[in-house]
């Protein structure tokens, strides 16, 4: 019985005991499942890098926001979101009437707004408030942010359920796309929206940086083990999801800060599929499977 | 052949439509016009080869048609309320082949414009596309990622999506570009049973020897029309010369083009 009672001492205790726990595992697990399917689509528009980017171009809207309201999270949550929109409706305009491409055109900005966000957090707050903004807590997020999270969750997977096909011809085939339908144009703007969203709703839960890697990390996973989308998109979710609770518990135990202990689990989830994932994975390549008749 | 194989919901009724009106169509990009002052009628049932040099203006023309350029001078009349019944195949290098889908998926897209982006595949249409599939011979590769298609088999993967799609025109873009014979004869085939269905089918072709075989009328292109009608009549050797005879070079200095000014449409 001494064996039972330590297991759930470590793995189901601290979520009964302290609120705060339940709270953090709540908000990571609902980002964790709109975020990852999106980072899925993200891979395959070859724009893994845009996650990042755009989690920098936040930060110049959160920062007017924190300027004028201090450290609140409407406040910043609308600055980020605003910000965050200009970005990524400015790349896609640039994309479609200039010679740059999507991703020349995004570099471009991120880097100014990454800039004017630094220079506009210090003109005033320490280094510590930008290491808040981004590091996140996700130990400290209040009934707010946790509707906001939700929220967002709940609004972004309706949003992928109802556009499934058109983000996958979109994907695919974009002349296709824009030959037949009339709403083409709009659905690279919508799904960037949705990565904007779900970044902004992730850098108080986890900060920015770490937000992106709940996008990345368990998608790039999932890649690795199915060539079926309708597969890899709920795998990338479970895998996030599993990243979350493992890396609470993680965090838990050792002392270590949350934000980063639920990345590095989607890190190792990450690493086990580079090597082990049978859609791709290392080992595949080592002893190949006796060839079929035809 | 096609008839038997196909059932009555992927054969196509509209026998009475209007050809295409180019007329006097510039089309370009920034200014500098790939395709000159083209005028001219498309008609339903004759399959129509443009050939012309690199750099000729045949894909652009194709664009254009498919409504994805705006031209930069004069207009297409479609001779229909819908401009966006055409079925549209450019060249194979702009899809994604590594995505996740399987061919059967792939093919359904053609229902498209029937279906809508949020409209379920019907039971119908599910039989279309069991049809195109064994219409262009992939039948037993259904659930195949394209990814691992060879360049055949996906070319016959896009005329099934073509098929799909069910539209009164369609545009192809060196279709034949890399695959054997017998494929090609495959696809011959389905581009003169579309025609004889009434519908208007334009083909980008480098194989002069094809469009002589198969296509009966001919556009010969060189950035303005060096000839166009009954293919024996344009692919002569002297036409075939003027072709090649032009610059494919841009002129840095190019003054404006006066001609629409002057009310001038040949040059």
């Amino acid at each position: 019985m001494q064996r039972a009672f330590m297991i759930t001492d470590v793995f189901i205790a601290p979520f009964i005991e302290y609120e705060f726990m339940r709270r953090a595992l709540v908000g990571s697990v609902a980002l964790a499942m709109s975020g990852a399917p999106l980072g899925v689509f993200l891979i395959l528009r070859r724009m893994s890098l845009a996650g990042d980017a755009l989690s920098h171009a936040i930060l110049p809207g959160a920062a007017v926001g924190y300027l004028i309201a201090g450290l609140s999270l409407p406040a910043m949550t609308l600055g980020g979101l605003i910000a965050g929109l200009i970005i990524a409706f400015a790349t896609g305009l640039a994309a479609r009437f200039t010679t740059l491409r999507e991703d020349a055109s995004l570099a471009a900005f991120y880097l100014v707004s990454l800039s004017l966000g630094v220079t506009l957090v210090s003109m005033r707050g320490s280094n510590i408030d930008l290491l808040h903004i981004l590091f996140g807590s996700v130990i400290g997020l209040d009934n707010p942010a946790l509707f906001m999270l939700v929220g967002v969750s709940t609004f972004t997977l309706l949003c992928l359920a109802l556009f499934y096909r058109a983000f996958v011809i979109d994907t695919l085939d974009p002349i296709f796309l824009r030959q037949t339908t009339r709403i083409s144009e709009m659905i690279p703007f919508l799904f960037l929206g949705l990565v904007v969203l779900n970044l902004v709703a992730g850098f108080h839960a986890l900060g920015t940086l770490m937000a992106v890697g709940l996008i990345m990390l368990p998608a790039a996973a999932a890649r690795l083990w199915s060539f079926q989308l309708m597969v890899a998109l709920p795998l990338a979710a479970a895998i996030g999801v599993f990243s979350a609770y493992a890396g609470l518990v993680f965090s838990n135990e050792t002392g270590a800060p949350t934000g980063p202990a639920i990345i590095l689990v989607a890190g190792i989830c990450y690493f086990a599929s580079l090597f082990f994932g049978r859609a791709g994975g290392i080992l595949r390549l080592r002893r190949p499977r006796s060839h079929l008749e035809g | 052949m096609g008839q038997f194989l196909l059932g009555p919901y992927l054969t196509h009724p509209n026998k009475n439509r209007r050809g295409i009106e180019l007329i006097n169509l510039t089309l370009g990009y920034e200014r500098r016009p790939a395709v000159h002052h083209l005028s001219g009628t498309i008609a339903p049932g004759a399959a129509l080869a443009v050939c012309g040099p690199n750099g000729a203006g045949k894909s652009t023309l194709l664009k254009a048609l498919a409504g994805l350029l705006r031209p930069i001078g004069g207009r297409i009349d479609y001779g229909s309320p819908d401009p966006r019944a055409i079925a549209y195949l450019p060249q194979l290098i702009e899809i994604d082949r590594s995505f996740p889908i399987d061919v059967k998926d792939f093919i359904a897209l053609g229902a498209l414009r029937r279906i809508g982006l949020f409209g379920g595949l019907t039971a119908r249409e599910c039989d279309s596309v069991e049809q195109a599939i064994q219409r262009v011979g992939l039948s037993g590769l259904e659930h195949r990622p394209i990814a691992t298609l060879s360049g055949g088999q996906m070319q016959r993967v896009l005329f099934a999506r073509l098929i799909m799609q069910n539209e009164p025109v369609i545009l192809l873009d060196e279709p034949f570009g890399a695959i054997d014979e017998a494929t090609t004869e495959h696809l011959l085939n389905l581009i003169a049973h579309w025609c004889a269905e009434g519908r208007i089918v334009i083909t980008v072709l480098h194989d002069l020897e094809l469009a002589r075989r198969v296509f009966a009328q001919t556009l010969l292109l060189a950035r303005h029309c060096i000839a166009w009608g009954p293919t024996q009549e344009v692919l002569t050797k002297e036409n075939l010369q003027k072709a090649r005879a032009m610059s494919e070079a841009y002129d840095a200095d190019a003054r404006e083009c006066l001609l629409d000014a002057a009310g001038v449409h040949d040059h």
